[in-house]
């Protein structure tokens, strides 16, 4: 079966937006699908928005465009709902993973919203209010576009030099995020 | 396999195309030889690149890499580090005029030692850019005439004075930086044969007379180059991680007027007002470099008098029987 | 192995591989992750090379002459202003045949300052006697880089590898890295018979007079053109040991039968081919051709791969201003005078990072030539959105 899948990143510099891309990548190399990530081109400073991007494809990538038509948006800071057009190109039907508890904008409801405290998530794991493994967890279990076994891989591979307890926690936040989804459609049905 | 000539020994050889009297031919070739063939030498654009390398000609005897002015330094960066890389110990020695150490080769210079490169930088200071035809460079002295600091209605030759390149270059903590001067051999000699026995970036400055640019008689380059040590002009010094630790004493202070007089270049200076202005302000300059180095007081047996007793004998003149600046520190 | 990495990893694993006994360089945005990665290796013992860290470009481009006269296999990376403040060096380099190995991150030039890719800065070295091969992937990246040791070394030429600063840079892609053994087998040991040694002692960079500097030009000039068919014939070996091959100094895509053709260079070819592969579904004749490498500028073998087509686009990140488009003046001339007169369409876009998407260069291929208004070039159309049901 043919797959190819865009995804866009929003965050803020320090959030691990680029890493966040880097790992859904690798996550869907390790589930042998050819991917690609890279970050919006720019200059590295912390707080500014930041954006990057993901393809998964299972044929050969060959383009270096930019991402203009995702089929899915993850927003790790709510907040740059107010400033960026996060949703623009987005295709109809398309999943938004929001790092937030609430829809925080009416008009969009052509799209699939998934809102959870993924800040509060990563506290709790990693002591500091990182979204991106919670995010990445929910978008795993929400798309299965990857495993969530590829991505703690990823997370493994990607973060070998910080050592273990990091790559423990951020594992850890990553199942939370995953079972965000899960424990969610359990209620549904 | 070895491919020298074994007849040949100078590193920079006969046939060369110098000016008569050329100050920096005299001091390549002491300054070569004391280092010897096994060296490799990368030079700077300027006068010694050009009369050495005429045109698919070459008088150097040791290997030698010429690439352009400012990269001297950078490309003896690398030839060492290559040589490290390679196990190899070959020291690698850099020549350079004045405009390529005090200006357009002093980013690439102050690179070099502050990554602590093994190399020998010797500046042949010149005092202009006498290549292209006598230009001032930031070396120039106060009010001397080139062909960019003309004299005129409304000037008296260079405006600025001579960048105190030394303390630019001590200031980078480096291991060792010496003055020194064609007219002082056995001084010259000990300068190089210490800067070879240390491992780091070292830098010698060596004030070599252009007979064309200060437009002197060819046969006064060494009394000229000595003139401007007993006057105080040039100081020669030793700084070693900083601190000055050497300083040639000045057996007497002779009067600046004495150094000026036989140089074309300072001609303009006398039979006028303003250009007495200008000799005042030289003689000053001078007063200024004798208090700061101590040159009329300084605890040292080694002055301009003694300097001069040298006896030449032996290839080069070496003056064996002269205390070497070592022994004058052990004595101090 | 296969593995995902980011372009910059990627090279600086291959320049690692390579054994490079000296690095110099200084930071400039897009080559920075490739210097950090290399200094990393470095620091952890994983490449036994003299890290160097340059005052300024001007100064990482002596510092590896340097190296390479003193016998010692060399790299460094730049980009932009970087590289044409290593200008003045990079033409001392190549008239002195060291076989220097560099990395271009292409950038745009400024001013206005413009940190993203185009081929503005390469392209202004085109006359510096280096060997330039521009690349399409990480992968070709990493094979190329691994290529450029062995033309330098077998020629005595500079060979320049200019990978898209940030489309390729900054990109994590799949990359299949050879081993040490298979790469120690394709790459001898460096050899450089000029070495500065006390024992054999030769002047490098003495003078030279109008009797016999055009002598110097023309040799270099005959030492460049003769690495056509070494370029093929490494990509060929290359194919042999590792199974992958780059074109050589050029790469068709479906050019056969084609009525159209679309050249260009570096990573905007990868989109060009999807262009390609759309169009020839709707029944449109149109082919690619991507020029690999740009100097030698191998003018009988575009002349032989385009000598079928009536169209010819030729779509350049770079422009000579106050003329047009760089390539595709060449090419012209290199038509002419093989007798043809097949018309060659200049489009300049991708300037400054803008992005050249698919959608633009289906647009630029349904655009009709403005010839007819005396012009030699225009300008690609600005991006267009795609439409949203458009992918699937």
């Amino acid at each position: 079966m043919s797959v190819f899948h865009e995804i866009r990143f929003h965050g803020r510099g320090g959030q691990g937006t680029v890493s966040a891309a880097a790992l859904m990548a690798l996550a869907a190399f390790e589930d042998g699908f050819e991917s690609q990530a890279f970050p919006k081109f720019g200059s590295e400073r912390r707080g500014a928005p930041v954006e990057a991007y993901v393809r998964i494809s299972s044929t050969m990538i060959r383009a270096h465009n930019q991402v203009y038509a995702p089929d899915a948006v993850v927003i790790q800071d709510a907040g740059l709902l107010r400033s960026e057009a996060l949703l623009r190109g987005l295709k109809r039907g398309g999943l938004i993973i929001l790092n937030g508890e609430q829809n925080p904008d009416s008009e969009s409801r052509d799209f699939r919203w998934i809102c959870l405290p993924a800040s509060q998530i990563g506290e709790r794991h990693l002591g500091r209010s990182l979204p991106n493994t919670v995010l990445l967890g929910a978008l795993a279990a929400s798309t299965e576009w990857v495993s969530p076994g590829a991505l703690e891989q990823a997370v493994t591979k990607l973060l070998a030099s910080k050592g273990e307890t990091l790559i423990k926690a951020n594992i850890a936040a990553l199942r939370e995020g995953v079972g965000f989804i899960t424990q969610a459609e359990e209620v549904v049905a | 396999m070895d491919k020298r000539d074994p007849f040949r020994h100078n590193v920079l050889t006969s046939g060369h195309r110098a000016c008569s009297g050329c100050g920096e031919a005299m001091a390549a070739r002491m300054v070569t030889d004391l280092i010897g063939p096994d060296a490799i030498y990368i030079n700077a654009t300027g006068c010694l690149q050009v009369f050495t390398t005429h045109n698919q000609q070459s008088a150097w005897q040791a290997p030698w890499i010429h690439s352009v002015f400012a990269n001297a330094a950078a490309v003896a960066s690398g030839v060492e580090a290559a040589l490290r890389a390679k196990g190899k110990d070959t020291p690698v020695v850099v020549q350079a005029g004045d405009g390529g150490t005090f200006d357009i080769g002093l980013q690439c210079l102050s690179g070099m030692i502050e990554r602590g490169h093994d190399v020998l930088f010797v500046c042949y200071d010149n005092e202009a850019y006498m290549n292209t035809g006598v230009q001032r460079s930031s070396s120039t002295p106060h009010a001397v005439r080139t062909t960019t600091s003309p004299p005129g209605r409304l000037s008296q030759g260079k405006h600025h004075l001579k960048k105190d390149v030394i303390s630019i270059i001590a200031a980078h903590h480096m291991p060792y930086a010496a003055t020194a001067t064609i007219a002082y051999f056995p001084d010259l000699k000990a300068k190089v044969e210490k800067a070879m026995r240390i491992k780091g970036p070292r830098f010698l400055q060596i004030l070599s007379p252009c007979p064309l640019g200060w437009v002197h008689d060819s046969a006064l380059s060494v009394t000229v180059s000595r003139l401007a040590v007993e006057t105080g002009l040039f100081p020669l010094i030793e700084l070693e991680h900083g601190e000055l630790t050497g300083v040639m004493r000045l057996a007497e202070q002779k009067p600046v007027e004495e150094y000026l007089r036989p140089q074309g270049r300072f001609k303009h200076l006398f039979g006028s007002k303003a250009g007495a202005v200008e000799l005042r302000h030289l003689q000053a300059l001078a007063d200024a470099r004798i208090r700061r180095y101590g040159l009329l007081d300084a605890d040292t047996q080694w002055d301009t008098a003694c300097a001069m007793q040298s006896v030449r004998h032996g290839r080069g003149g070496y003056a064996s029987s002269m205390p070497t600046s070592e022994a004058v520190k052990n004595d101090t | 192995m296969k593995q995902l990495l980011e372009g910059s990893q990627a090279v600086a694993e291959a320049v690692r591989l390579c054994r490079p006994q000296v690095v110099a360089a200084y930071p400039i945005t897009p080559q920075t992750h490739i210097i950090e990665h290399l200094a990393q290796q470095v620091a952890n013992g994983e490449l036994a090379a003299e890290f160097i860290n340059a005052e300024s470009e001007f100064g990482a481009a002596s510092i590896v002459l340097g190296a390479v006269a003193g016998g010692a296999r060399a790299f460094t990376a730049t980009a932009s202003q970087g590289l044409l403040l290593m200008t003045e060096v990079l033409y001392n380099i190549a008239g002195l045949r060291l076989p220097v190995v560099m990395v271009c991150a292409n950038r745009a030039v400024g001013a206005p300052i413009n940190i993203f890719s185009d081929h503005q800065d390469s392209m202004a070295l085109r006359d510096a006697g280096w060997i330039q091969l521009y690349v399409e992937s990480n992968q070709e990246a990493v094979d190329t880089l691994i290529q450029a040791y062995r033309i330098a070394e077998a020629c005595e030429l500079p060979v320049m590898v200019c990978m898209d600063g940030f489309f390729l840079t900054h990109t994590f892609e799949s990359v299949d890295l050879p081993t040490q053994a298979a790469v120690d087998d394709f790459l001898p040991p460096f050899h450089f018979v000029r070495t500065l040694d006390p024992a054999d002692p030769m002047t490098l960079g003495g003078g030279s007079e109008a009797d016999n500097y055009q002598e110097y030009r023309s040799a270099q000039q005959a030492a460049v053109e003769d690495a056509q068919p070494v370029i093929e014939a490494f990509d060929a070996e290359f194919d042999d040991r590792f199974g992958r091959a780059h074109g050589g100094l050029l790469q068709a895509y479906r050019l056969d039968g084609a009525e159209t053709a679309l050249l260009g260079m570096g990573s905007l070819m990868g989109a060009v081919r999807d262009v390609v592969d759309k169009l020839r579904d709707r029944g449109q004749a149109v082919g690619a051709l991507r020029l690999r490498c740009f100097r030698p500028f191998p003018a009988q073998a575009l002349v032989r791969y385009l000598s079928g087509v009536q169209r010819i686009i030729v779509l350049e990140k770079a422009i000579s201003i106050g003329a047009g488009g760089i390539l595709a003046s060449e090419l012209r001339a290199a038509l002419h005078q093989a007798g043809m007169m097949t018309p060659v369409e200049s489009v300049i876009g991708g300037l400054g990072g803008r992005d050249l998407t698919p959608q633009v260069i289906e647009s630029v291929f349904h655009e009709t030539s403005r010839d007819e208004m005396g012009a030699t070039f225009r300008f690609a159309p600005d991006h267009v959105m795609p439409d949203e049901t458009d992918h699937g």
